[in-house]
């Protein structure tokens, strides 16, 4: 038995999910937020409101959810790492400055707290509906970053890894949360040392370079001597706009979009139970991996053979480990809380039949409701 | 209240468009409004609603409590929702295809949803002409998801997002003044309006409703529960904030405007500070600051009243 209290590890906090992202954020260094109130988000944005202020950051509560992306982009680019939180009604008003950001290669986190939707939906209730927004959410091809936590201690890390990736990159990245955990309050461990990483301001290379190394282009503020100039339309390299040239448009969309892909192995990042000789897996992210990882433990105790993939990583989808898992179990199921968005795109990679389980009624899935359906169809 | 010095409800109509039974806190001076607001208006009403306390106080089944046709679309555009919906009856009424009959098509939305997300939207609807009537209930905050500030909000305010404390006083920015701006948009008809004077409110709203074009009402509306204070205040924190100067009863009637209330004293804003637990960290030096600029915006606003009363008299 390992003793109750491992004098190594930090003490726990009792934190709510939606609090540890503002506390985590002043942490790795977030200086600026912009945001609007909306349930389920709120406390994120309550909680961050002390903090910066207790931290010589700037709160600007915005007049909506397309000033807050807006003022965020605008934090960014004065030097500032910047955050906002929403949920999905604001998530759909925001997507005009998200493909700006993401065009512009504009670091920043926001933190979507899933609803129940569409329009206003359940606002009080948890869902995993924003899937595809995060990946699809603007017009145009990009490839965005989105993580998803399934724990109040994951929040608070991955908040940290949103920043990291965000200024690594240079990309906006989704912290795709959800109601049920936002509202979760849970021990954490807070860690006094991690790594930070913040932008290179200084470098060789253009500002929007095509040549540069790992694809991402140094970052200038505002005031630090480049001659910028940013813009939503094509820009060539230096940032001068030039809308009329193929080859500019077609060389950018390409080198935004390696920037991710080019990294999936860096990015995505998974974790596997009991999948060793799992016979039947189940594939799942944020709150409902929650769900699936009791099931699988209580079907192994009923002698079924069942692991679980669960992502932390929603987009860049992890297409490889699928592919793996895909080719070991007879049968890949995807429990989620909305009607089958990532089992459609986990069919594109598993060569396993691909089963979805999908909850839409504002509610967690219960453990019960996957052992139910591996018993009564795949016994 | 110029006929009347008492209030007596038997004075009002009888029938209600807003049900009993929604799920209002106790105390709310906004839902009272909107109930008095419906008396004014009558059956002929369709309302837009946008996203609030009082879209979702009204609406839950089975405590729906609205007995006119009612559309929530979202948090920014019941201006918008009820310009098209406006635009729509025209059409048909000029086709023939429906009959010919005054109906008040009205946009609602809390001070967050006029003041802040709506407001490109209502400006447009009124730049535009719609014959509609928009009503802002203004209890000074985003009072539905969890009292966060709006440009509303009143300097010193304690809100969950300018939460005062040792490092700030609250709320830091003097409140947006929505009527001026709406007037500002040469609007048929603007006025503000707060429960706590049934009959000017009445009066009003109906004036609103009988005017051809935009017209535009501001609603005071106490909030025990974002403003800390006890519930059986409401009504009676309505008075202090109109005798303090603070939210004067007043019209704009095609520029014209007029007092409709006009206090002799102002009464100390103390008065009406002192029982709120949102501004009672307020010091004596900021209290005194706030008493300065109610009195300088109530003196510019006698100014404007004069001036119209000087116009109107040079005309004659």
């Amino acid at each position: 038995m390992p003793p109750s209290v491992d004098p190594k590890k930090p003490p726990q906090t009792l934190m709510q999910g939606n609090v540890a992202v503002a506390e985590a954020a002043i942490r790795v260094g977030c200086r600026f937020f912009g945001g609007y109130p909306i349930t389920p988000s709120s406390e994120v944005m309550m909680r961050i409101a002390q903090l910066l202020r207790e931290n010589n950051g700037t709160f600007i509560q915005m007049e909506d959810e397309i000033a807050s992306i807006c003022a965020v982009i605008g934090a960014s680019w004065s030097g500032a790492k910047a955050m906002t939180a929403t949920s999905g009604p604001g998530f759909s008003l925001m997507q005009e400055g998200l493909g700006y950001a993401y065009f512009t290669e504009t670091p920043l986190v926001l933190v979507d707290v899933q609803r129940a939707g569409p329009a206003t939906g359940q606002a009080t209730h948890v869902a995993q509906g924003d899937v595809m927004q995060f990946k699809y959410g603007s017009h145009g091809d990009y490839y965005p970053i989105a993580l998803a936590p399934w724990s109040v201690q994951e929040l608070y890390d991955l908040t940290i890894r949103s920043f990291n990736l965000a200024e690594k990159y240079r990309v906006p990245v989704f912290l795709a949360t959800d109601e049920a955990i936002g509202h979760a309050r849970e021990n954490i461990e807070i860690y006094e040392e991690f790594e930070i990483v913040d932008r290179v301001r200084e470098g060789e290379g253009m500002p929007f370079g095509h040549d540069a190394p790992d694809g991402v282009p140094v970052m200038p503020a505002f005031g630090d001597g480049a001659s910028l100039m940013v813009t939503g339309s094509t820009h060539n390299p230096q940032g001068f706009r030039k809308v009329d040239d193929p080859d500019v448009h077609n060389n950018l969309v390409t080198r935004l979009m390696r920037k991710t892909m080019d990294h999936v192995d860096d990015i995505v990042e998974t974790e596997e139970y009991f999948l060793d000789d799992a016979e039947i897996a189940f594939f799942a992210f944020g709150i409902s991996a929650r769900t699936a990882v009791a099931a699988v433990r209580r079907l192994r105790e009923k002698g079924v053979k069942a692991g679980l993939l669960r992502t932390r990583t929603l987009w860049p989808f992890p297409e490889k480990q699928i592919t793996e898992v895909g080719k070991q179990v007879r049968a890949l199921i995807v429990p989620e809380l909305n009607k089958g968005m990532m089992a459609s795109v986990a069919r594109g990679y598993s060569q396993a039949p691909v089963h979805q389980i999908n909850k839409t009624n504002g509610y967690v899935l219960e453990p019960e409701e996957l052992i139910e359906y591996v018993e009564e169809e795949l016994s | 209240m110029e006929k009347y010095n008492v209030y007596a409800a038997r004075l009002l109509p009888k029938v209600d468009y807003l049900g009993s039974g929604h799920r209002a806190c106790q105390g709310c001076g906004e839902v009272l409004a909107m109930r008095l607001v419906h008396k004014a208006l009558g059956k002929n009403t369709i309302v837009a609603s946008a996203t609030g306390c009082m879209e979702i106080i009204s609406s839950p089944y089975p405590e729906s409590a609205w007995k006119v046709p009612w559309i929530h679309v979202a948090f920014e555009n019941s201006a918008a929702v009820a310009s098209g919906i406006e635009a729509g009856y025209k059409a048909l009424m000029r086709k023939g295809k429906y009959p010919k009959r005054k109906i008040n098509f009205v946009g609602y939305g809390g001070d967050g949803a006029t003041a802040d997300i709506g407001l490109q939207w209502l400006s447009g609807a009124m730049e535009r002409g719609h014959d509609m009537v928009y009503v802002c209930y203004d209890n000074e905050a985003y009072m539905n998801t969890g009292i966060q500030r709006s440009s509303a909000t009143p300097l010193g305010a304690s809100t969950t997002t300018s939460p005062a404390g040792k490092a700030s006083t609250g709320q830091q920015t003097w409140k947006k003044n929505m009527p001026e701006i709406i007037a500002a948009h040469n609007v048929p008809y603007v006025a503000t309006v707060n429960p706590s004077y049934p009959f000017d409110m009445f009066q009003k709203v109906q004036k609103a409703a009988a005017t051809p074009g935009p017209a535009y009402v501001h609603v005071y509306s106490s909030c025990p529960t974002g403003w800390r204070m006890r519930p059986e205040l409401a009504v009676q924190i309505g008075r202090l904030a109109t005798e303090t100067g603070i939210f004067p009863l007043y019209e704009v009637e095609n520029g014209v405007y007029r007092m409709t209330h006009e206090e002799g004293d102002l009464r100390p804003v103390r008065d009406y500070l002192k029982p709120q637990g949102r501004f009672r960290h307020l010091t004596d030096d900021l209290i005194d600051s706030i008493q300065a600029r109610i009195r300088q915006d109530y003196r510019k606003l006698q100014l404007k009243v004069r001036m119209s009363q000087e116009e109107r008299d040079g005309d004659e």
